[in-house]
């Protein structure tokens, strides 16, 4: 059997940055306000031509030229969204025509925030098994299309993006054993309720006593990896709020690890929010290529899933 | 365990988890209001509060504690039934 890894990373951030001032013309807010609570300055905000297909498939380009592979070349494309316009149809098989992946099987998964993490451990368990060679995994959201622009609890945290990466065969394993789980019997904590009602509604201290619960699950993620939480390059907690990254990351108590905080610039993009973030610390060279970085998604459902992976 | 420790160990939690000045904690004080601990500041003083006190405090009851008051009572009664 052979191994899986990340040969490309692809990322798309909207034109539009909105600013915690911007959003004072909105709800009673400030920025020192948002600043303290969710550690939040600014997020990009997609404007109407920046579809979550479009925004998809302008990542997964970057995903596969950082690759060095071609559409041709992918067997499968893996949409993880939560905000896709429509119910039906899926945003894969739309984000594989526009990106002439001709030969590619497409299908949606909604794991919420933790999309991201499901689809990858998904796609690298098609690679394994040898069902396919390459596999695009493409997380698109525009929570922007969802928000309720009068709560000022959840207006301030919902941001635009993509993250895309290509998955594909390596000798060595180089996507750690999933760790996951949920708490399934808590639908109402982060929920957009749908036939209708399209606003996006949160529990927030909830979700925030949940997430911090979290942390143990953390280390197991380390240790089905086989690596001690120390020898970690990066953290790359879903980029939920400030305070909850912190938390969470700050938990397993390897202060020398840098975390990521591309929250402050980008606020919450659910399942796009890791790939965006673990780009931008790659972009610093906070962490580079072959480096072992715990990814860790979080959220609605309850649900979550996390891995070790090496940065392609 | 006395109101009294509850209250000094409530008061250190805040000082930690918030930076409250131990000498503001006291059972008038209003969590939100007068000693400014946001929504979640006031979960992680709960969960700290119910590892120091081996109690259990839900959510659904985390939003009836206004007071700091509210708290020793709960934690106390909770205490003894525990």
């Amino acid at each position: 059997m052979t191994g899986a890894g990340m040969l490309g990373l692809g990322t798309y951030r909207p034109a539009r940055l909105v600013t915690n001032d911007d959003l004072t013309r909105q709800v009673d807010t400030s920025d020192a306000w948002i600043q303290t609570r969710t550690g939040i300055a600014t997020r990009r905000i997609a404007d109407s031509e920046e579809s979550t297909v479009v925004m998809g498939a302008n990542a997964a380009e970057k995903a596969l030229a950082a690759a060095g592979l071609a559409a041709a070349d992918i067997d499968a494309v893996i949409g993880a969204t939560c905000t896709a316009p429509s119910q039906i149809p899926g945003t894969a098989p739309q984000i594989a025509a526009r990106l002439g992946a001709s030969s590619a099987g497409t299908f949606d998964i909604n794991g919420g925030c933790a999309g991201f993490c499901y689809a990858v451990s998904t796609a690298a368990d098609m690679v394994r098994a040898g069902s396919v060679r390459h596999v695009l995994v493409v997380a698109t959201e525009r929570l922007s299309d969802y928000t309720d622009w009068s709560d000022r609890s959840t207006c301030i945290l919902l941001a635009d993006g993509a993250g895309s990466v290509v998955i594909g065969p390596a000798d060595a394993d180089r996507i750690g054993p999933a760790v996951w789980g949920h708490d399934g019997s808590r639908p109402e904590a982060i929920q957009v309720p749908g036939r209708g009602d399209n606003a996006f509604r949160m529990e927030g201290p909830a979700v925030f006593r949940w997430a911090i619960s979290l942390v143990p699950t953390l280390r197991t993620v380390c240790e089905r990896a086989g690596i001690a939480p120390e020898e970690l390059a990066a953290i790359v907690p879903h980029q939920a709020n400030l305070r909850i990254v912190e938390a969470l990351a700050g938990g397993l108590g390897v202060p020398d690890v840098p975390i990521a905080r591309d929250v402050v610039d980008s606020g919450n993009t659910s399942a796009a929010s890791i790939p965006l973030a673990l780009d931008r610390m790659m972009e610093a060279g906070e962490v580079v290529s072959g480096d072992p970085v715990l990814l860790f998604g979080f959220g609605a459902g309850l649900t979550y899933c996390g891995q070790v992976v090496r940065c392609p | 365990m006395s109101q009294a420790d509850i209250l000094d160990g409530l008061a250190a939690i805040l000082e930690e988890v918030a930076g409250v000045e131990p000498a503001d904690v006291t059972a008038d004080k209003t969590f939100i209001d007068d000693l400014d601990v946001d929504s979640l500041s006031m979960v992680e003083v709960v969960v700290a509060a119910e590892e120091k006190f081996g109690v259990k405090i839900p959510d659904e009851d985390v939003k009836t504690l206004k007071t700091v008051g509210d708290a020793v009572s709960y934690i106390q009664r909770a205490g003894v039934a525990a």
